[in-house]
């Protein structure tokens, strides 16, 4: 009897440390003296409701990386060649193992640079790994403001914080039609939508419009016909709101499908997504805010207009590069997972060095232009990180001259590829 | 039955207790053999989540023959309790872990009183109904910060020595749990509470007959079932820095705890032991493993499927089938 | 006015619960299974559908045809390798079986379509009579519902295959003592069931965007109009369909649209406390 304990002990034991040992080839082969490989890991979600745009943010991140390394990595002041590689796992979209996984990034694979997972839920979760082990994490595709008030010093933010995502559509509103009064706010009922709704109804009422209804629906609601009816007798002319992908793309079909007579319609997530047109008319004149729009118009010349420094590849090269790459037009995800190791790479460039303090001090330090945009970061210590330089674009589907839907960016109106189309047929 | 009778007069000379122990106890410590003890660290955390999980969910679905989907309904209140009281009031951790615990337990108590009376696939059904009526009324909730949960700032980890001692201590608070969990599982199994509730399993009305007051053995079993992933719960969500509805309360993860069990082997002390730690290594090792890391669901559903095929009474219920001598030690 | 409008609006997707939840009904009142496959097949009944029509430019009603055709045959294909092995183990198994059955077609199908929307780009019009509003896809997919609903109760009372199916529900050791074969039995109903996931998925295609994960949502709500119509009930299946979309049409007028799955649920489970058959369920 004993013996069998001990064997099944034994065996319990052999499992649990044959786990734990180093089970991949972490460990670098003797490299050219030159030469150092940095490590940049993060969490992909493969599988799970975030996988489209998580693959296109890390479809962006290679992207610039193999672009890096082909042109033979960043020459350091010391003569050090600086080439990156990546390492990356499937988060599954959900928490339960982003920290394991951040971890074992960190510690195991000995990443130098971390770069958040897509959502902002997500990112909250590895941010404290991050800041624990010392990385510094560039953050994309991770709006809420949340997260970079809670005392991080080394997670830097490269989108436009989610209490900016609508009020420039405020603005936009007040510009096509000052005669319009009546809005209606509606959202998904989760984190990120319930911020950037929240922070829009405050801009709302300091500008003086009538919020005729502000409510919020659950995340699954598979069919809006109810609450559509709810909006038609509220009787608002603008509407704005929304939440992601596919509530997005059902509300603005089914909008359409009632006829509801809006004249402006703004949603969160669903419209600056190409596959948006799937929905036919339905997306005709849903005006929607974009990190990045393939048309932008960042260029050295505005940079230069700007007193900023330019940095990073041209708007145009990025577009052709992906579209080669991956066969398929880039999102603002795909761009914002451009410009996360764009950001990296310039405070490398900066700090001359790839050790933590000084990718840090220049990060703190940094005010480029890029094809992305513009790129600051909050240094104060209640909001470190906190993304201050970038602007949202803002896009509306309209029917180009052959009757097929395309993206165009009305505003704002520096970068405005065509008018916009008022009121919303 | 009749190991089971002498365990019955002396449970601390049963092997199969001690066994578990150990499992439990090299699980918790091998972090600290580990040469990357961080990782170690995580990764045991993950593991040994589950096994309080599924340990706990044993008494309801092993011992007392009762399928909770609901499990995580445990395990989100205790950590949205516990989460409130640390980031609004501020109380210390470890009273905010208790509070976790008591409230599940308490939402047990009162659940219990109502939902207990429903048998088989009803009771499954209503547990369902419970956790998704939790999540959209958490959703709904102000003081618990509706759809956006809550937050922790990261200087709330320096009272606990930094966030790299406050994680240890997390995990060593869990580990603790765990052999609690374990202990208190086979304390059940082999006491008369627990023979009423196997009999209660079998045939309930039969067990009535025989004497077992089964609403009040059932609502006590679910109490106590409760009171673990309240507390885990709690340690979770403090050491992920945030809490949202939709990863407090998921559906998905309460049947990740069934098969946990079921893998194992369900109504033995081992059984959500062994079987949730080689779930979730399983599945840590497809998620990192480069040749399967792009369609790891599937193969885990493929192995899973084999598993509940071939091997129904789970894997330590089939090494006690092997051989009368390993039922000896395997409780 | 806006009342009647979402009541009719929420009348029009009930019958797309109901005919969503009655392959789930179906089953469990055949052979004790809950099958948690089911909002995994209801999705894949949606890219059938959609590759149908969007690759072979098939009309979405003949397509369906297709769909069921590879759902009644897939059921059974799923029943022969993942459930007949343990359908007399206790329904424990039965459900996990389903459960990896779920995991393997949404892990294949994630890797495949990736869980970006879909949209078949469909469209008959609609009717507009002030604010309410028909859309000629909804009423043509509530009256497939119906459609099937009376093929499928046509199958069960006057087919002998359908008979035999009702024989095995009431008591299979006494259907197979008359000589019935219960396997074949289970495994055409386990298909049946899978069709109609299939097709109410196909239907829901035809004017509702979605992703490869959106059956899970319908098969949740299905859970809890199968509690309303009465377990096992197909038809039962069918009425609280209506019933739980003539709620979510209702209770938007009244309260906070994010309130409305917190009310459904809460009432699913009271009454299940207080008659577990179902509303309309018989006693057993």
């Amino acid at each position: 009897m004993k013996r069998s304990v001990l064997s099944v002990l034994l065996l319990g034991l052999l499992l649990v440390t044959a786990q734990c040992g180093p089970s991949s080839g972490g460990g670098e082969a003797p490299q050219a003296s030159a030469t150092k490989t940095v490590v940049i890991g993060f969490t992909v979600s493969q599988t799970g409701s975030l996988n489209v745009s998580s693959i296109r943010q890390d479809n962006g991140l290679k992207l610039w990386m193999d672009q890096v390394n082909a042109a033979g990595g960043i020459t350091l002041s010391d003569g050090t060649v600086v080439k990156f590689k990546t390492v990356s796992y499937d988060d599954e979209s959900n928490k339960d193992r982003v920290q394991e996984l951040y971890t074992r990034l960190a510690t195991e694979d000995n990443a130098d640079f971390l770069i958040s997972p897509y959502s902002s839920g997500l990112t909250a979760a590895s941010a404290v790994i991050a800041e624990q082990y010392g990385k510094v994490m560039i953050t994309t595709g991770a709006a809420s403001d949340a997260t970079y008030q809670e005392g991080y010093t080394l997670v830097f933010q490269a989108y436009t914080p989610a209490s900016r995502y609508l009020t420039g559509a405020l603005d936009l509103l007040g510009h096509l039609d000052p005669s319009v009064k009546k809005i209606a706010f509606v959202n998904e009922n989760d984190k990120f939508s319930t911020d950037v709704v929240a922070a829009a109804q405050v801009y709302a009422e300091s500008l003086g419009y009538d919020i005729v209804l502000a409510e919020s629906y659950d995340s699954g609601t598979p069919d809006f016909g109810p609450f559509i009816n709810k909006i038609q007798a509220a009787a608002p002319e603008a509407l704005m709101g929304g939440g992601h992908f596919q509530d997005g793309s059902t509300f603005a079909r089914q909008l359409h499908e009632k006829g509801i007579p809006l004249k402006f319609v703004a949603l969160l997530v669903a419209p600056p997504e190409p596959d948006f047109s799937e929905i036919g008319d339905g997306a005709l004149g849903i005006v929607g805010p974009s990190q990045w729009e393939p048309q932008a118009e960042y260029t050295p010349e505005s940079a230069e207009a700007a007193g900023v420094e330019w940095f990073g590849p041209l708007n145009d090269d990025f577009v052709r590069d992906y579209e080669a790459a991956y066969n398929e037009e880039p999102s603002y995800h795909s761009a914002g997972g451009y410009a996360a190791g764009l950001i990296l790479h310039k405070a490398i460039v900066d700090a001359d060095s790839v050790d933590t303090a000084a990718v840090k001090a220049a990060l703190d330090r940094m005010n480029i232009l890029t094809f992305y945009g513009g790129i600051k970061f909050d240094a104060s210590a209640e909001s470190h990180g906190l993304q201050i330089g970038h602007e949202m674009v803002y896009i509306q589907w309209q029917h180009d001259d052959a009757g097929n839907l395309m993206k165009q960016v009305i505003w704002p109106l520096e970068g405005a590829t065509a008018e916009s189309l008022y009121p919303k047929p | 039955m009749k190991p089971l009778d002498k365990s019955h007069d002396t449970p601390w000379r049963n092997p199969g207790l001690w066994l578990a122990l150990a499992t439990t106890a090299v699980i918790g410590l091998s972090p600290a053999l580990s040469g990357n003890k961080a990782y170690a660290r995580e990764v045991m955390f993950t593991v040994l989540m589950s096994v309080g999980l599924a340990s706990s969910l044993n008494v309801m679905l092993g011992y007392t023959g009762y399928v909770n989907f609901g499990h995580i309904v445990f395990f989100g209140l205790g950590g949205y309790v516990s989460f409130y009281l640390l980031s609004v009031h501020r109380l210390p951790f470890y009273i905010a872990v208790l509070a976790g615990g008591l409230s599940a337990a308490l939402l047990a108590f009162l659940l219990g009183k109502a939902i207990l009376r429903l048998r088989g696939a009803y009771f499954a059904l209503a547990t369902i109904g419970v956790n998704e009526a939790a999540r959209s009324f958490v959703k709904n909730f102000g003081p618990f910060g509706g759809p956006t949960g809550m937050t922790l700032k990261f200087q709330v980890y320096q009272a606990y020595g930094g966030a790299d001692r406050a994680l240890w201590i997390a995990y060593i608070v869990l580990v603790v749990l765990a052999v609690a969990v374990i202990l208190v599982s086979f304390l059940v199994k082999t006491s008369r509470f627990g023979l009423g509730l196997m009999a209660i399993r079998e045939n309930e009305d039969t067990a009535e007959v025989m004497g077992v007051v089964a609403p009040n053995a059932k609502t006590w079993a679910y109490v106590l079932s409760a009171i673990f992933p309240g507390m885990i719960g709690a340690l979770f969500f403090f050491k992920n820095g945030n809490i949202e509805p939709d990863d407090a309360f998921r559906l998905q993860q309460s049947i990740e705890i069934i098969v946990m069990v079921m893998l194992g082997g369900q109504g033995l002390v081992l059984g959500p032991l062994v079987g949730s730690a080689v779930y979730q290594r399983l599945r840590g090792y497809l998620l990192v493993s480069p040749l399967f890391k792009n369609i790891q669901l599937a193969v885990a559903g493929v192995l899973l499927l084999i598993i509940i095929l071939f091997v129904p009474a789970g894997l330590v219920g089939w090494l006690r089938r092997r051989s009368s001598r390993l039922r000896r030690v395997l409780e | 006015m806006v009342l009647i409008a979402s009541l009719i609006d929420g009348l029009l997707i009930g019958f797309i619960y109901g005919i969503a939840a009655m392959g789930l009904s179906l089953i469990w009142g055949v052979m004790r299974v809950i099958n948690l496959a089911h909002g995994a097949i209801i999705a894949l009944g949606m890219f059938g559908v959609y590759l149908a029509f969007t690759g072979l430019g098939l009309n979405p009603y003949l397509a369906l045809l297709l769909v069921a055709l590879t759902g009644l045959l897939s059921g059974v294909l799923v029943y022969g390798i993942a459930v007949h092995r343990v359908i007399n183990a206790p329904y424990l198994s039965t459900l996990l079986a389903t459960f990896a059955v779920n995991m393997i077609v949404i892990g294949v199908g994630t890797a495949a379509f990736s869980t970006s929307p879909r949209n078949v780009a469909f469209a008959l019009g609609s009717l507009s009579l002030g604010v309410i509003t028909l859309t000629w896809t909804r009423v043509a997919a509530a009256l497939v519902a119906v459609l099937v609903t009376a093929l499928l109760y046509l199958f069960l009372y006057r087919t002998r295959p359908g008979k035999a199916i009702r024989a095995v529900a009431n008591n299979r050791a006494a259907a197979e003592l008359m000589g019935i074969p219960s396997s074949w039995v289970l495994a055409l109903s386990f298909g049946l069931g899978t069709m109609l996931a299939a097709i109410s998925g196909g239907l829901i295609a035809t004017f509702l965007p979605f992703t490869i994960l959106a059956g899970a949502g319908y098969q949740v709500k299905g859970f809890v109009i199968c509690v309303l119509g009465g377990l096992g009930n197909p038809l039962g299946a069918l009425i609280g369909g209506l019933l739980l979309g003539a709620m979510e049409g209702i209770i938007p007028a009244f309260l906070e649209t994010s309130w409305v799955p917190v009310l459904e649920f809460v009432l699913f489970v009271l009454i299940l406390l207080v008659k577990p058959t179902g509303l309309l369920g018989s006693r057993k």
